[in-house]
């Protein structure tokens, strides 16, 4: 047994129970894996315990939906430098960063071997922004420009380093890491378990949802709890609004990139609409305070869903025109059109996820691969999937996926109008305080707006959350926006960025 | 008379950017800013101080007033239908060409002069395509004084303009140019976006994002009279098909390039960068065509 195979509506995994392996065994057998297209990483780190130094590995399986749990270890003081992944799959890079700047364990032969996010517990001190290694290319006819990391709008910070040759970029470096937040040492340091669902909720402000409803569901695994089934359905409406909301949002953000007034001022009207429709819900435009461990503070009422359905159904209609119009209109699809293009091998090999890969004909969804909740039950989702990678397709997977959301809250909402409208309150209420099982690992994986959004918590003997790691899809998708501008024009990198629209603080935890 | 003239520009001047404003709102559902709003920002930098990088010479601080001088001197050879200009003599109309270009050459300069590689990209594009617009004002200017056989603006259009059903054809389309000309100049959608907050993107506006205060203000100004000196050069010809009037010739500078481009910038999105240069040759390659069709029926005048 080399994996520990559990799915997304099992329950959490005792540390004991996972196999450990020694590297050569692990990584001859994530090598040959990862070479097939059905198996990507979710989550790789490193977890330090007593003298000895443990690896966790969560790999998807998306072809049978199931979660391959398996771990390796070391001495902590063992210096021996490991083989590394990365050289053979990129799709590791972030991760096999993400240990050795934390725990400065060596990767033999990592290509890339640079630093990730600059945590301020990390291993070399030595190491900040200011000698952040860039790649440089010689040539005579070769300039760079520097973006950033303070932007011109209301941003994060984050530094691009192009290389061009006139207006063509040749290579586009993104160098992130300036927050320094700690989120996952903020989480390990309280024991008040609604504080850490504020803090998840604060892990990327446009992503609240996703976020709080994977720690949700890590710690309602680690409590070993049932929830009911209203609540799973009125945490997917809270999602899909989001993504709703989100997609709709970007549209606009891209009308605006292009200078295309019309679509910009419709959607960011429509935009509003849906979370001001949030907010009439659960008083908070992003949902936050909406999704929590083992019940909701805001359920359902017939007014509140008959109110929703109305809405959503009312943007779905309006954004279908503003959809319509983006794509009929010549001056649009000249920008949007062969603008940016990552191809589907590409997306594979750096290990895309999210709306981005499936924009490039990567068919990563997880509440298709590893549904969990009302996507298991009552909801039946198809997976959006374009083939050509530009600007144009990840737009078409946004407006295609807001009908899709729309369609799904209608039905949920149904459900909930034919079976719970009398209940008073069939979600139940928050319980914070519910004993987590001991030396267990537990995690919440959710396919947010952006994609797949990963957290893993572990616990000590005494059961208290030892180690919590999170990974928001970000992490990988940034390496698809550095490819994707490779060989366009540098005035051209704006409207590929709005097409990813990925989250600075979601790397920069 | 030419102080009415002088007069009826500078107010043109100030009212195209409130009418493209106002377009732009009204297109998108808006009620917009009031229509003054541009000259209260104007005053509002008027009253600041500049503030100079450590790397700029003092060819960066005088750049703004030159510029400024050659937008003014260039729009006071420019009548207002029937009116005369302010200043004339034979020939001004090479001398407006190149008064422009003595602008644009200037803030390029002055882009270059502060190191910066966004500011670097930006003057490269505003020669390219300066560079490449200049051949089609040029040779619509020429076929203005090919018609009528004057090289002053003032005697172009002092009324005397041939008539016919093919001039009104020349002066339609050299109208149409002109138009063109004036997006392309004052940095509108299709070629420049000057609402964006997109450095990467910009042309016009990362020349001038060292600039702050007076400096600024005077940039700001300065467009606003070139692209006025343009647009009423666009009116005269347009004018010039229904009777030179200064009061027909006034207003139509300012609702053609005040609505034209709120419409075009509402309804549309920018070109791709390197789109512009197809869409400035097509420009110059349309001035190139009205040329040769004017040159053409000149012949057959003489044959006659």
């Amino acid at each position: 047994m080399k994996y520990l195979i559990t799915d997304n509506t099992s329950g959490a995994v005792r540390l004991e129970d996972i196999p450990e392996l020694s590297y050569e065994a692990f990584y001859d057998d994530l090598a040959a894996r990862l070479s097939e297209p059905r198996y990507h990483v979710a989550h790789y780190f490193a977890v330090p315990s007593g003298d000895r130094m443990r690896f966790y590995c969560l790999l998807l399986d998306d072809a049978e939906g199931r979660i391959l749990v398996t771990s390796h270890a070391m001495e902590y003081y063992d210096a021996t430098a490991l083989p590394s992944l990365t050289a053979r799959h990129a799709q590791m890079h972030p991760f096999e960063r993400d240990i050795t700047e934390r725990y400065g364990i060596r990767f033999d032969g990592q290509p890339w071997p640079k630093p990730l996010r600059f945590p301020a517990d990390r291993y070399d001190r030595r190491s900040s922004m200011d000698n952040y290694p860039f790649y440089t290319m010689e040539g005579r006819s070769l300039h760079e420009v520097n973006v950033g990391p303070i932007h011109a709008g209301i941003i994060e910070p984050g530094a691009f380093r192009f290389i061009c040759n006139g207006e063509q970029v040749l290579h586009l470096e993104i160098a992130l890491g300036y927050q320094h937040r700690g989120v996952e040492r903020a989480f390990e340091e309280t024991s008040n378990r609604l504080r850490q669902a504020c803090l998840a909720e604060a892990v990327a402000g446009d992503s609240a949802v996703a976020h709080a409803l994977a720690f949700a569901e890590a710690i309602e695994r680690l409590t070993g709890c049932q929830r009911p089934a209203q609540l799973d359905r009125e945490r997917a409406v809270a999602l899909e609004l989001e993504r709703m909301a989100m997609q709709i949002a970007d549209t606009g953000a891209l009308s605006t990139d292009v200078g295309y007034q019309l679509g910009q001022v419709a959607c960011e009207a429509l935009r509003t609409m849906t979370i001001n429709t949030t907010q009439a819900w659960c008083g908070n435009r992003f949902g936050k305070g909406l999704v929590r461990p083992h019940g909701s503070n805001h359920p359902l009422t017939a007014e509140k869903s008959a109110m929703i359905r109305r809405n959503v159904g009312e943007i779905a209609r309006r954004y279908e025109e503003v959809r319509h119009d983006i794509c009929s209109s010549p001056s649009l699809l000249a920008r949007f059109e062969q603008c940016g293009v990552v191809p589907r091998d590409e997306m594979l090999r750096i290990g895309g996820v999210g709306q981005a890969a499936r924009a490039s004909g990567v068919a990563r969804d997880i509440r298709t691969t590893h549904p969990s909740g009302s996507y298991a039950k009552c909801l039946r989702h198809e997976t959006i999937v374009e083939q050509q990678g530009d600007v144009m397709a990840r737009l078409v997977v946004r407006c295609r996926e807001v009908l899709q959301s729309a369609r799904h809250i209608d039905r949920l909402l149904a459900i909930y109008e034919e079976k719970y409208a009398a209940t008073e309150n069939p979600c139940g209420v928050p319980d914070y305080t519910a004993p987590l099982q001991p030396s267990t690992l537990s995690f919440g994986l959710v396919e947010g707006w952006r994609g797949e959004t990963c957290h893993v918590a572990l616990t000590d003997a005494a059961g208290r959350l030892a180690t919590y790691r999170i990974k928001d899809p970000s992490l990988h998708n940034w390496l698809a926006l550095a490819l994707a501008v490779r060989g366009e024009g540098i005035s051209d990198f704006p409207i590929c960025n709005k097409s990813f629209n990925l989250s600075y603080c979601g790397h920069d935890l | 008379m030419a102080l009415l003239n002088t007069l009826l520009l500078l107010l043109a001047a100030l009212c195209i950017p409130g009418l493209i404003n106002r377009t732009r709102a009204r297109l998108a559902g808006r009620k917009g800013i009031r229509f003054v709003q541009h000259l209260y920002d104007v005053r509002l930098l008027l009253r600041k101080d500049a503030v100079y990088s450590t790397t700029t010479t003092a060819l960066f601080r005088a750049v703004p007033s030159v510029y400024l001088g050659a937008a003014l001197v260039a729009a006071l050879l420019i009548p207002v239908g029937n009116l005369r200009p302010l200043i004339s003599f034979d020939g001004d109309l090479v001398a407006f060409a190149y008064l422009l270009a003595l602008g644009r050459t200037a803030l390029i300069l002055a882009a270059m002069d502060t190191g910066s590689s966004f500011e670097g990209m930006g003057a490269s594009r505003e020669a390219l395509y300066g560079m490449l617009v200049e051949p089609a004002l040029l040779l619509t200017l020429g076929t203005l004084a090919l018609l009528t056989g004057y090289t002053s603006f003032a005697e172009i259009f002092s009324g005397e303009a041939p008539r016919g059903a093919e001039f009104f054809i020349v002066l339609l389309f050299a109208t149409y140019i002109l138009v063109k000309i004036v997006f392309t100049e004052s940095g509108r959608v299709p070629v420049d976006d000057p609402r964006t907050h997109l450095e990467l993107t910009m042309i016009h506006e990362v020349m001038c994002l060292d600039y702050c205060g007076v400096d600024l203000a005077y940039i700001k100004m300065a467009g606003w009279v070139k692209s006025a000196a343009l647009s009423m050069l666009a009116a005269d010809a347009a004018a010039a098909l229904f009777g030179l009037h200064w009061w027909i010739a006034a207003p139509l500078s300012v609702v053609l390039t005040g609505v034209s481009v709120g419409v075009v910038e509402s309804t549309q999105a920018r070109n791709k960068l390197s789109r512009n240069t197809t869409f400035i040759l097509t420009i110059a390659a349309l001035a190139a065509l009205l040329f040769f069709t004017a040159y053409l029926l000149q012949l057959n005048i003489a044959i006659q």
